[in-house]
């Protein structure tokens, strides 16, 4: 699937604003993205296995709560940066 | 697998560029570290951590001139960047962005180079149905023992203290101090600072690497001789004014503690309430900020030591009065020195704005050289660096229109 990384992220992608990655849920696929991009989960999932309170993930178009969330055939991730103030 | 990132530096031309050469004049032949003795014929290196990156001041050998290097993360909140006096030459920097989680990165090349740990430091996962800690910032670094390369620190907010074996690479909890049945209520609920409640001022003494010291805000001052594997707390005679009761045996909220290198037993601490002394074996704490002004007061955030005399220490006081401003008392900025272990206090403000200037000093960004007479250095919040070339007689600005700054550390090299 195709994964949509934000700014902050790159220096982890070398630089790439879309990657390819999978699994069938989010916890998959961030586990598969830590396999590639090593230290990319811890900065957008804390300890507790919750999603950082500045990172949202959106899932076919779909808000993702938490890494629980099933990723369908053919859907996108996309990787947000929230507001985190100044 | 290790990330490997390459530092972005500022394309200015100027002083404010350090060249490759000048890195590698600077990494060849470290001396040693500002707090651990006798003057020697070296340049002093700042290394300042800010809320928008790290920054590297070299000096000359006059400690009048200066070249910066950065900023490093430029964006990252880094709120600690420390050399290992060790090997003389390895930096960890603590940060995190507004999005991102904490980490730590790792240098061997000043900052040409950097590497993000392995294993950042992170609590344990809790139990599911359970609510588990969550590291939000690396606040404090502290190299291990002299006998003990490698050996790194850590204290984060919340309170949470971290040890790696690897030269900061990867990181564990300390379960005896971070899983203790005793922690929640040494640390209280009361949400700490303002920006996070938070452990600091890891010390280890210098004669012995089983017996360390820690500060946390809140919680107070605790002791372990057994390298971690118990602990006991060490706030006798200190203040918690903010506290139901204000003579507790925890919770207290020393702001930054410091042991002495050359005579370990001496330690100072500048506390939300007050300055205080404290003689080991003893166990209870001598309020030295007595002996301040009145119309000053010994509410601050940092507290710094002469390298070589257990008797002379440096603060910065601020405005605790009413609402707490944290400024400069009356808006005119000034250290104080005691010379006689608290017991007297000079005001050091020749050079400092003599009025409407607000300064706010952090905790860790009031600094000591190892240079004969001492240079010391502090930043502001307001983004300014000062020196005083002369321990403290005279102040003229080193750099400003910085971003907030957090920490100040300083090293010699050669």
């Amino acid at each position: 699937m195709r994964i949509f990384v934000p700014n902050p992220l790159h220096s982890y992608t070398r630089g790439r604003a879309e990657v390819e990655g999978a699994g069938a849920s989010l916890g998959e696929l961030l586990a598969d993205l830590d396999r590639r991009y090593p230290g990319f989960r811890f900065r957008i999932i804390d300890e507790q296995n919750q999603i950082r309170p500045h990172i949202r993930f959106f899932v076919g178009g779909e808000m993702a709560r938490s890494i629980a969330h099933l990723i369908n055939p053919g859907e996108d991730v996309q990787i947000v940066c929230a507001l985190s103030g100044g | 697998m290790v990330k490997t990132l390459r530092s972005k530096k500022p394309k200015a031309k100027s002083k404010a560029k350090t060249t490759e050469k000048d890195s590698r004049k600077a990494s060849t032949k470290l001396k040693k570290g500002a707090r651990a003795g006798k003057p020697r014929s070296t340049r002093v290196v700042l290394l300042v951590g800010t809320r928008k990156g790290a920054f590297i001041y070299r000096g000359d050998k006059s400690r009048k001139q200066w070249k910066v290097d950065g900023p490093h993360f430029l964006g990252s909140i880094v709120h600690h960047l420390v050399l290992d006096p060790r090997d003389q030459q390895t930096l960890l920097l603590a940060a995190r962005t507004g999005h991102l989680g904490p980490t730590v990165f790792r240098s061997t090349d000043w900052g040409k180079t950097w590497k993000e740990a392995q294993q950042p430091p992170a609590f344990r996962k809790a139990p599911d149905g359970t609510n588990g800690r969550v590291v939000d910032h690396v606040f404090w670094l502290t190299p291990g023992h002299a006998s003990q390369p490698g050996v790194w620190y850590a204290g984060t907010s919340p309170q949470g203290l971290f040890r790696s074996e690897d030269g900061g690479s990867t990181w564990s909890g300390m379960d005896t101090f971070n899983e203790h049945p005793m922690l929640p209520k040494w640390i209280g609920d009361s949400g700490g600072t303002p920006d996070g409640p938070k452990l600091h001022s890891i010390l280890v003494d210098p004669r012995n690497p089983e017996h360390i010291y820690l500060g946390m805000s809140g919680g107070g001052v605790f002791e372990s001789m057994d390298r971690g594997a118990s602990w006991r707390p060490l706030n006798k005679g200190v203040a918690a004014d903010f506290l139901p009761d204000p003579n507790p045996e925890y919770g207290h909220d020393p702001h930054c503690v410091l042991l002495h290198p050359l005579q370990p037993d001496r330690l100072y601490q500048q506390n939300h309430c007050g300055i205080y002394r404290l003689d080991r074996p003893g166990d209870t704490w001598v309020r030295i900020g007595n002996n301040m002004p009145k119309e000053v007061g010994d509410i601050g955030f940092p507290i710094t030591l002469h390298p070589r005399d257990p008797e002379t220490a440096w603060v910065f006081p601020m405005d605790g009065t009413e609402v707490w401003p944290r400024t400069s008392p009356g808006g005119k900025p000034a250290v104080y020195r005691t010379r006689d272990g608290g017991k007297s206090w000079k005001r050091q403000d020749r050079g400092l704005p003599a009025g409407k200037a607000w300064f706010t000093v952090k905790r860790q960004a009031f600094a000591a050289d190892a240079g004969d007479p001492v240079g010391l250095y502090f930043g502001t919040t307001s983004g300014e660096i000062w020196t005083s070339p002369d321990e403290g007689k005279s102040w003229r600005p080193l750099a400003a229109y910085m971003p907030h700054i957090y920490s100040v550390e300083t090293a010699m090299v050669g």
